[in-house]
């Protein structure tokens, strides 16, 4: 793990600080980059990680603090300044072109370096060389799969000329497979002398890749560490600053009393299927997990369940009544439970206040209506009691949904889903974007509810989540249901292939 | 929390305030670089109104009122309910012919007359919301083009359903008859002209709009289509249904408009019905923020700006379509003024929850 040149300090950052109202900030940032070295910056979501890099690329300027990069105290307005000083991002979301080539997508904007012809092509393929990241200057992004993107993406910071890279989660994208191709290609650019700066809350992945592990809490960095002397248990107890919270289930309380049937369900979309001859059952006090790379059906198959897909044929049935086409409305009213992936575009009205949207999705039922009319004063009660059960941390009722931060947020809508004690929870990366603390609470009360006879289907990107919770795990693929599992005994790596479809 | 409020509060009504401010200078401006007397313009139409003017302000914050009530049903949903202009002048043209034929005798006539009106004004916007939710027709477009028909649907009616007026060389249609009008309220003795009695029509319809957005479910749902479509639907609203049944509410109050014209000052439909309320109503319910009370603010605001202009021209050579500047001006700052306000409030909230849970932190980590 020892670097193969001689390791230079070459991102110097120190007393940063950054404050906005209502946003965790960063306050005694202090972190040391080497060349030749992979630095891990982990930290729970929303604990300052993203501002901070933010703030090393230009994007945000740090109210107090100083940045130095290889010796030289910078002052970065803009990316542009970041990446003169050799700084470059690639974040979690590609921007790339889909309809251009790769030439096309790396010189756009940086036409001056090699212009936009052969010299350029020749450039690429020599950092594809070099670096190991196999990419071929001609081919359009739109034939390219997420790892490749990905490296396109990384080779664009490298042919601006930047020797700090900047890494955003980069795994999230990625199945386990490409997540290795991805550690061989940074332990490349490492050994050629390049600083990599890499953003995770995946501890085991930091710890295959990184030389040193600075942690975040807070908005504060706690400590720096060498890879090698720590083990994830000890990383994340200093990222949570307390016990860690654990996903897996106890002893199964699956029945054999079936509450969802879902049978040869079928969606067409533009070209091919969207859903295809899914089926499935899913009984009283089992939680069924569904596993897949986003954008394979997972988002149909729940809208198809609860109604918002006319379209959909086939049939499911809930505690042996066949839905037909009735309207989302009456699905829930039937007692299916509902938490949406995006809770921003479907689960909340942010800019109403906490009351109103516990009525959300229950506004035929009590105690939030009274007849034609809403019934405030119970439905106040009613919010009150959620916040308490639930735990949401909020100064009042009148708070608008958007002022919470995300796990607050979602543990409010669990606890109004879970209000009329339903029968079928369909639940969508419940924990996608909360703290660990809100993680394991929500944990906690998908696990109680499962004992209480509650049937789940649940959807999560999040494969520790789905072995932990799951009785049963089914992979979706193209819009088809491709392997199942037990959780008991499958390995991430196995899921990442089904998901994939490697393992066909 | 209690201090935030306070500052929340006065960002609220510092808004329209600083619209108002901002108005009166750009007109100003307006005034002075067209060698106007600015101090003149200004000392008209900040005066007290005289007594007759008193009832012109509050008749004409009358129709505005109905008006603006009209296009903010539509803007509560996110629907952007143009046509109020051609739905209430289609609807005035047919009340006129239903109450001028007198079927039935007296009142009975005219609630007969303005259940047409809300009808045809309900039928009219209906139009745009089956294209709107069966072909995706965007209502604003729609809304538009249905104005310039109705246009020409009346103007081409009008003509087969004139009839003669002694000494009148405009076209009308036939009278209403005298027990069907609607008596007005004295303002005081010597001012002739009457408050129309349809004021109390809008008043109603002002809480009726409140009871019906703020305290129903159909209005929560209402609500929650136009604050979030995405999360409506999720929620199980019927989005499409909810289009439609907007569309005719506000087509049915659309209807209403000129109602108070009708059976309060003109008693027929002529070629000099009152037209382009519909659009004042845009503005209205802008600058009243689509709540009841603002808007019969805004209302006022707009006529009593249109009233104490009227002299102008005769006093100081100056064109009272000054005052329209002085209005969209209004419109546009407020339009700005209200979204500054709008996320200061949500910051502001964020910092206060922030505040509220940093006290209770150390608490808490014990109990996790």
């Amino acid at each position: 793990m020892t670097a193969s040149q001689t390791t230079e300090v070459v991102v110097r950052l120190r007393d940063i600080g950054k404050t906005f109202p209502g946003v965790i900030a960063n306050h005694d940032v202090n972190i040391d980059v080497k060349s030749g070295t992979v630095h891990a910056i982990v930290g729970e979501n929303g604990a300052g990680k993203s501002t901070l890099m933010k703030i090393l690329y230009g994007v945000q300027k740090p109210d107090s603090g100083t940045i130095e990069i290889h010796g030289n105290q910078v002052s970065l307005g803009s990316p542009a300044d970041a990446i003169k000083a050799g700084v470059g991002m690639v974040f979690q979301h590609f921007m790339l072109a889909d309809n251009l080539t790769v030439l096309e997508n790396v010189v756009l904007g940086a036409e001056k370096r090699h212009g936009i012809g052969g010299a350029a092509r020749d450039e690429i393929k020599r950092l594809s060389q070099a670096y190991g990241l196999d990419i071929d200057p001609d081919v359009r992004v739109e034939e390219l799969g997420v790892g490749a993107r990905q490296r396109i993406e990384i080779l664009k910071v490298l042919y601006r000329g930047a020797s700090i890279i900047i890494l955003d989660e980069p795994t999230a994208v990625l199945v386990p497979q490409e997540v290795d191709e991805l550690f061989g290609n940074l332990r490349e650019l490492k050994a050629e002398g390049l600083a990599v700066i890499f953003i995770s809350h995946k501890l085991d992945e930091v710890l295959s890749v990184a030389d040193e592990v600075t942690v975040i809490r807070r908005g504060a960095t706690i400590d720096t560490v060498d890879a090698s002397s720590v083990d994830a248990r000890q990383l994340a107890e200093m990222m949570v600053g307390s016990e860690l919270p654990n996903p897996s289930t106890s002893e199964s309380t699956v029945t054999d009393q079936a509450v969802l049937e879902v049978r040869d369900l079928h969606l067409d979309g533009a070209g091919r299927a969207l859903l295809d001859d899914i089926a499935f059952t899913i009984h009283k006090g089992e939680i069924l997990g569904i596993a897949g790379v986003e954008g394979n059906g997972q988002a149909e198959l729940v809208e198809a369940i609860m109604g918002m897909r006319p379209a959909a044929t086939g049939t499911v049935t809930v505690n042996g009544r066949e839905l037909g086409d009735s309207s989302t409305r009456k699905r829930r009213e039937s007692g299916i439970a509902y938490i949406p992936a995006d809770r921003h575009r479907h689960g909340l009205l942010l800019d109403s206040p906490l009351w109103e949207n516990r009525i959300l999705g229950h506004q035929t039922r009590e105690p939030n209506v009274n007849g034609p009319f809403i019934d405030r004063k119970m439905a106040r009660k009613d919010t009150e009691r959620i916040l308490e059960e639930y735990d949401v941390r909020t100064p009042g009722i009148d708070v608008l949904a958007r002022a919470l931060s995300g796990g607050n947020q979602q543990k409010f809508i669990i606890g109004r889903e879970m209000s009329d004690t339903p029968d079928l929870l369909i639940a969508g990366h419940p924990t996608r974007g909360v703290d660990v603390g809100a993680q394991s609470a929500i944990w906690g009360h998908i696990k109680r509810a499962r004992a209480e006879g509650l049937a789940v289907l649940l959807i999560s990107a999040d494969l520790d989540e789905l072995i932990g919770l799951s009785d049963t795990i089914r992979v979706i693929l193209r819009g088809k249901l491709v392997g199942e599992f037990d959780p008991a005994t499958v390995t991430p790596k196995q899921l990442g292939s089904a998901m994939t479809g490697a393992s066909e | 929390m209690t201090n935030a409020t306070l500052k929340r509060l006065s960002l609220v009504i510092g808004a329209p305030v600083l619209a108002l401010v901002t108005a009166f200078l750009i007109t100003s401006l307006v005034l002075a670089v067209a060698g106007d007397s600015v101090s003149g313009v200004w000392g008209q139409i900040l005066s007290l109104p005289t007594p007759r003017g008193y009832v012109n302000i509050i008749n004409s914050a009358t129709v505005y009122y109905l008006s603006a009530v009209a296009v903010a049903i539509g803007f509560r949903m996110n629907l952007f309910n143009i046509g109020v202009d051609g739905q209430y002048r289609i609807a005035s043209f047919v009340a006129a012919i239903v109450a001028g034929e007198a079927w039935l005798p007296g009142y009975l006539n005219t609630v007969f007359a303005v259940l047409a009106a809300m009808l045809v004004g309900a039928a009219w916007a209906g139009i745009a919301g089956i294209l709107r939710v069966t072909r995706g027709v965007s209502e604003v477009i729609s809304t538009i083009m249905l104005n310039a028909i109705a246009t020409v649907v009346v103007a081409y009616f009008l003509r087969k359903a004139a009839v003669e007026h002694k000494g009148s060389n405009t076209i009308a249609t036939k009278e209403i008859p005298e027990g069907s009008r609607v008596p007005g309220f004295t303002w005081s003795e010597d001012v002739p002209a009457k408050i129309y009695g349809f004021v109390l029509v809008a008043i109603l319809v002002g809480i009726l709009y409140w009871v019906i957005i703020n305290k129903t479910r159909f209005g929560f749902d209402l609500r929650a289509t136009g604050l979030s479509e995405t999360a409506a639907v999720a929620s199980g609203i019927d989005v499409k249904r909810m289009v439609l049944v907007s569309m005719l509410l506000s087509g049915a109050i659309a209807g209403l408009v000129g109602m108070p014209l009708l059976f309060g000052n003109d008693y027929s439909y002529g070629s000099t019905f009152q037209s382009g309320l519909g659009f004042a109503g845009i503005a209205i319910a802008l600058l009243g923020r689509n709540h009841p009370v603002g808007i019969a603010l805004g209302a006022l605001l707009f006529a009593f700006l249109d009233e104490q202009s009227n002299p102008l021209q005769i006093l100081l050579d100056v064109s009272p379509d000054i005052v329209k500047i002085t209005q969209g001006v209004i419109v546009l700052t407020v339009v700005i003024a209200y979204e500054v306000v709008r996320r200061n409030g949500i910051r502001l909230e964020q910092r206060s929850v922030a505040n509220a849970l940093e006290d209770e932190a150390p608490k808490e980590e014990v109990k996790a």
